[in-house]
């Protein structure tokens, strides 16, 4: 009871009230603009949120990344091309609806089932994330190095492309958090004399680089492409008719992507593929998918919508993100001195249960603005990127000079956009850079102190039993994509 | 499924040194040689006040882990050639460059100036020629972005020729 009241306090706090309504309205604009979404629109406005309390600056960040995984849905449905990566899996079934002349029916689906997905994938972090934050009691060293182990693989094997390059990816993210003063001996690494460097890299720079930077370097190269957009009316509810044919398909598609949204790894994107496959597996007209199904619509969308919850479980449980945009939240609630974890959930339950109110508020305001906004939010897809990403650019500038007032962090900003660029191109992810990166120092100064406490003695890893199940987990994880690869091969 | 067999049979069909994978594997490579051959330059910690591992060990073995799993993606490319990227159009370049431009000009002249001038040349080489919205882009909008982190953010940016001006 005290607990849910504690979810209810963002409603009676004016302050937070317009914070949500503004990350949503925010989050909404960059959902629907391709290109940038929830996770670039995080890493943009981290350094704006150094201006809030801790809550707000957080609750500010979790309403962009409801409402931006939700705004996808619109430019999918309007322009067949996704809002975030996220929403890839909605232009199979949301264009050629909308090409049927029923856009307002395809966005009106989209939006009850990112909705409902959204509303389910709160209850389970609100239900899971106090439990696993208990299982972490039992956690020392050895257990959060082989956690970190298994996030890692888990995103290699899970996450979008090649699982080897994902793992380079992410060994180099945990080399970056190498560099600076060694924090147990002080010891310079790699800082090849520039004083800025002996604190190490800072995470803004490296985010708003790999995500917003690169991303700029990506539009440079896609500047003559031309969307056919298509009309939008009025957005409908869905009809009884259509309830009915979907309502199995909403609720486990939401089952779905709040359970991957739990893993490590690339949340909402896997989610929807996977909730949009299992929606045709299920399906009594499998043959529609691809042709304007409602059920692929709903399938892909509770799932992407559902998978935001899901991935905040670890992110506040252990610590360890669960996609890329929580990894941005991870590292706005580490710049505010926030350290999640067993000990937020005994010390700071009411910071917690704020952030799963306002996470179940944003998913009603963004009900609400997509309801009514859509066709306006349609029209902000009309911004040529000729103006919006220079704009863009003097944001993330002034936003990464400003946390430091570091011109060097400017310069590395722009590195890492360069380096983001050519490693998209070349298929490796820059989401696991960001994770390794998050995660290094863990990973790290767990191993370091483990073979302390283990006096040098690396077997006895594997005599304790919770380090030895991630192990296990990790090496499955490994084994995964090989295991995937030749199953798909017998089925051709 | 045709396009992506003629892709990369034009791959397989360059030699080993222009292919992509040769290339990134290449690059990848030699970095981290290079970085590999920094950490022993890395300070010891004397055996008396060392406590597990020394500080050069743990990015060693980063390194050495990424040099093996680099080697492994070029051998699996090596049967299974990477598709050939698109040749990069001329406005990437012209970004790209203008990357280098901002940082000699922030560094020399004015940090304000030039976030301007990158974001009008920028815009411009996108293929915008309206003067109104290269005015917005460059003057207007770096203006408010400008007050903006400097009145309610309370930032100071860095002396230039412009923000000097302002400054005094």
């Amino acid at each position: 009871m005290d607990n849910l009241l504690l979810m209810l306090a963002p409603l009676f706090s004016s302050k937070l009230l317009l914070v949500l309504f503004f990350g949503t309205l925010f989050g909404l604009i960059l959902g629907v603009l391709p290109g940038l979404g929830p996770t670039t629109g995080g890493a943009l406005i981290l350094p704006f949120t150094m201006t809030l309390d801790p809550l707000s600056a957080i609750v500010l960040l979790t309403s962009i990344y409801c409402a931006g995984t939700y705004g996808g849905a619109i430019t999918a449905v309007l322009i067949n091309t996704p809002g975030t990566p996220a929403a890839a899996a909605t232009c199979l079934d949301g264009y050629p609806l909308a090409q049927k002349g029923e856009a307002g029916r395809a966005l009106g689906m989209a939006t009850v089932s990112s909705t409902v997905g959204g509303i389910f994938s709160v209850v389970i972090l609100v239900f899971f994330a106090p439990i696993l934050a208990q299982l972490a009691y039992e956690f020392g060293q050895p257990e959060y190095f082989a956690l970190a182990i298994f996030g890692l693989t888990m995103l290699a094997s899970i996450g979008e492309g090649s699982p080897i390059k994902n793992l380079i990816a992410g060994a180099f993210g945990i080399l970056i958090s190498t560099v600076g003063k060694d924090f147990m001996t002080s010891i310079d690494r790699f800082t090849f004399g520039i004083n800025e460097l002996t604190e190490g890299i800072g995470f803004i720079p490296v985010v708003v680089g790999l995500f917003a930077m690169s991303e700029m370097l990506t539009q440079s190269t896609l500047i003559n492409q031309v969307f056919n957009r298509i009309a939008l009316k009025a957005i409908k509810l869905p009809s009884k008719d259509d309830y009915k044919k979907t309502w199995k398909t909403i609720l486990r598609s939401s089952g779905i992507g709040s359970f991957i949204g739990v893993l490590p790894a690339e949340g909402g994107t896997v989610a929807s593929l996977i909730g949009y496959s299992e929606a045709k597996r299920f399906s009594k007209n499998p043959e529609e998918f691809g042709k304007g199904s409602i059920e692929g619509i709903a399938g892909a969308e509770a799932a992407n919508n559902a998978a935001t919850g899901g991935a905040m479980v670890p992110t506040l449980a252990l610590g360890i993100p669960g996609s890329a945009t929580t990894a941005v939240i991870l590292t706005g609630l580490i710049i505010h001195g926030v350290r999640p974890g067993p000990d937020l959930f005994r010390e700071q339950p009411d910071f917690l249960y704020g952030i799963f109110g306002a996470m179940l508020i944003a998913n009603i305001l963004f009900f609400i603005f997509g309801f009514f906004g859509a066709k306006i939010f349609a029209r902000i897809t009309l911004v040529p990127n000729k103006i919006l990403w220079p704009m863009i650019f003097a944001v993330s500038v002034c936003g990464t000079y400003s946390l430091n007032q570091s011109i060097i962090d400017v310069w590395i900003m722009l590195f890492f956009g360069v380096l983001g660029f050519f490693m998209r191109r070349y298929g490796f992810s820059v989401v696991p850079v960001i994770i390794g990166l998050i995660l290094g120092e863990l990973v790290e100064g767990t191993l370091r102190q483990s073979l302390v406490i283990f006096d040098g003695n690396w077997l006895m890893f594997f005599t304790r039993p919770i380090a030895l199940t991630f192990f296990i987990l990790s090496l499955i994880a490994l084994a995964f994509p090989l295991i995937r690869s030749r199953k798909f091969k017998k089925k051709l | 499924m045709k396009n992506v067999q003629k892709s990369k049979r034009a791959n397989k069909s360059l030699p080993f040194f222009f292919r992509d994978e040769f290339r990134v594997s290449l690059v990848i490579i030699l970095i981290s040689v290079a970085l590999l051959i920094t950490t022993f330059t890395f300070d010891i910690v004397p055996p008396i006040l060392n406590r597990g591992i020394q500080p050069a060990t743990f990015p060693k073995a980063l390194l050495v882990l990424i040099i093996l799993m680099t080697l492994f993606i070029y051998y699996l490319a090596t049967k299974n050639p990477w598709k050939v990227e698109k040749k990069l159009p001329r406005p990437f370049f012209l970004t790209l460059s203008s990357f280098v431009f901002f940082v000699v000009v922030s560094k020399t002249l004015d940090f304000f100036l030039a976030i301007s001038a990158l974001s009008i040349f920028v815009s411009y080489c996108w293929g915008e020629k309206r003067l109104f919205y290269l005015l917005l882009v460059g003057i207007i909008f770096p203006i408010i972005v400008f007050i903006f982190f400097e009145t309610i953010l309370g930032l100071r940016f860095p002396p230039g020729i412009i923000t000097n001006i302002y400054y005094s």
